[in-house]
């Protein structure tokens, strides 16, 4: 039997790890291979790396003594991956084909496009023919308004008018073989995933959906899987808890959930 | 003793080199045929789609040598994911291609039984292993070792003896081979944490006893 997946998220800006609220907050936890070293250490079954950075370059506030200076975003990822034994999807930026192909060259397995993917959809399907609907992850941001929910764009502000339901199918249609599944409202609140949401996207489409934003409590996972999703991520549980594997996995084992220890 | 990964345009090969260079392996990726030739042993891996893999192969001249000059020879080769798919007859995954043909068999779409539960196809994540053979892939490992899979199409090779290890998915599926000196997974070792570090130790001690 497949086990449901759980996942840390990691989020990059200008060369650092940060933390994220409502994505309008960050916060730098630091160097950005140092929760990799210790993710492989705990044998963690995949990761998720975006980087969010909004502007070009690196940051110029504070930098931990010792850490290595990067380049750009790619030598990040060229760096965690060549000490990451586990599956690793990148995110963030991403736009053309050729970025993809140079995403894979330098070391991932799978990237997620979000407003690319939206605007050009057609990214999706080529992605997916040259290099596997698996590679393929078309990430989606949501808003909760009075009015129901909403795609956003442009790392949480562009709305687009558009329903999640319909984006999510329209991207598996395309090619997309998984679907993370954020919520604006929950991202760095803790205060458990977007139940409804996720409900609503596992049952329209035939792919894996990934959930993600709002874990708070290592018995929120649970609930996401309950909802629908294949894989439960979150981000920031994974810094500033001690083992925040082992404790998700046992949450989900008093659950009922066969999951990899 | 140098282990050459065959550089067909199919996927990412990156994860595989960083997986055999932190075993210590002396690990050249290449699809010049001298290369391969010279190599102790040879990892085909790949992701994507089989007709385009073994239409890579063949353009590259490296179809006919695997079969005739690795296999053919009792040499190593180790298939992994589409890698693995390649070395049977046929495969159905978008119309019928042929395959190199190196181990009798054909590649079929994943069939699980529908809505009970809902079994997504393509099946990706962590799965439980049964190995029916112990003493190659899977030695010193485990029982019910998990290791990550990312497919749609599954191996049926055609001599139950060929198959060296079992996983579920709503249907059992082979998910290992083990034919003479070619072994395969479908599953992906370099990216199964330490079980898929050890599985790469028993083939590289199976490479070094060769």
């Amino acid at each position: 039997m497949l086990m449901p997946r759980l996942i840390p998220v990691l989020l990059l800006m200008n060369g650092q790890l940060v933390r994220s609220e409502t994505f309008t907050t960050h916060q730098i936890i630091g160097d950005p291979l140092h929760e990799v070293a210790r993710f492989n250490e705990w044998k963690v079954d995949e990761l998720i790396y975006l980087d969010i950075s909004r502007t070009a370059g690196l940051a110029q506030g504070r930098r931990d003594s010792g850490n290595r200076a990067y380049a750009d975003a790619m030598e990040v990822l060229e760096a965690v991956a060549s000490h990451c034994f586990m599956p690793l999807t990148w995110g963030g930026h991403v736009t053309s084909l050729d970025q993809v192909r140079d995403i894979f060259k330098r070391g991932a397995d799978k990237v997620a496009i979000n407003t690319a993917a939206f605007e050009t959809p057609e990214l999706i399907t080529q992605v997916s023919k040259r290099f596997g609907a698996q590679a393929m992850v078309v990430s989606i941001d949501v808003r909760q308004t009075e009015d129901g929910y909403e795609v956003m764009t442009r790392g949480g502000r562009e709305p687009t008018g558009r329903d999640p339901v319909s984006w999510a199918k329209e991207a598996e249609d395309r090619g997309a073989g998984e679907i993370l599944l954020q919520s604006l409202n929950r991202d760095g609140r803790g205060t458990g995933y977007d139940v409804a949401l996720i409900e609503q996207v596992s049952q329209a489409v035939t792919i894996p959906v990934i959930a993600c934003s709002g874990v708070g409590v290592y018995e929120h996972y649970a609930k996401g899987l309950k909802a629908g999703a294949d894989a439960v991520a979150a981000a920031n549980i994974w810094h500033f808890k001690e083992l925040a594997d082992r404790g998700g996995k046992r949450a989900l084992q008093r659950a009922g959930f066969d999951v990899r220890m | 003793m140098t282990i050459a990964i065959i550089d067909y345009g199919m996927g990412n090969l990156t994860s595989v080199r960083n997986a055999f260079a932190h075993l210590g392996a002396d690990v050249v990726v290449s699809h010049d045929p001298g290369v391969l030739r010279a190599a102790k042993g040879v990892v085909l891996p790949g992701v994507g789609a089989f007709g385009e893999g073994m239409a890579h192969l063949q353009e590259l001249g490296l179809a006919q040598l695997l079969k005739d000059e690795i296999a053919g020879q009792h040499r190593p080769l180790l298939g992994i994911c589409l890698g693995m798919q390649l070395l049977l007859d046929d495969s159905a995954e978008h119309g019928q291609h042929q395959g190199l043909g190196i181990i009798p068999g054909k590649v079929r779409r994943l069939a699980p039984p529908p809505n009970d539960p809902p079994y997504r196809v393509p099946h990706v994540g962590w799965n439980h292993v049964e190995a029916s053979k112990t003493e190659g892939l899977f030695k010193g490992l485990p029982e019910n070792e998990a290791f990550y899979f990312v497919h749609s199409f599954v191996c049926q090779p055609e001599r139950p003896d060929d198959a060296a290890g079992w996983s579920e998915h709503g249907e059992r599926f082979v998910c290992a081979l083990e034919h003479g000196s070619v072994w395969a997974a479908q599953f992906h070792p370099e990216k199964s944490h330490k079980a898929g570090l050890a599985l790469l130790t028993n083939w590289l001690e199976f490479v070094a006893s060769c």
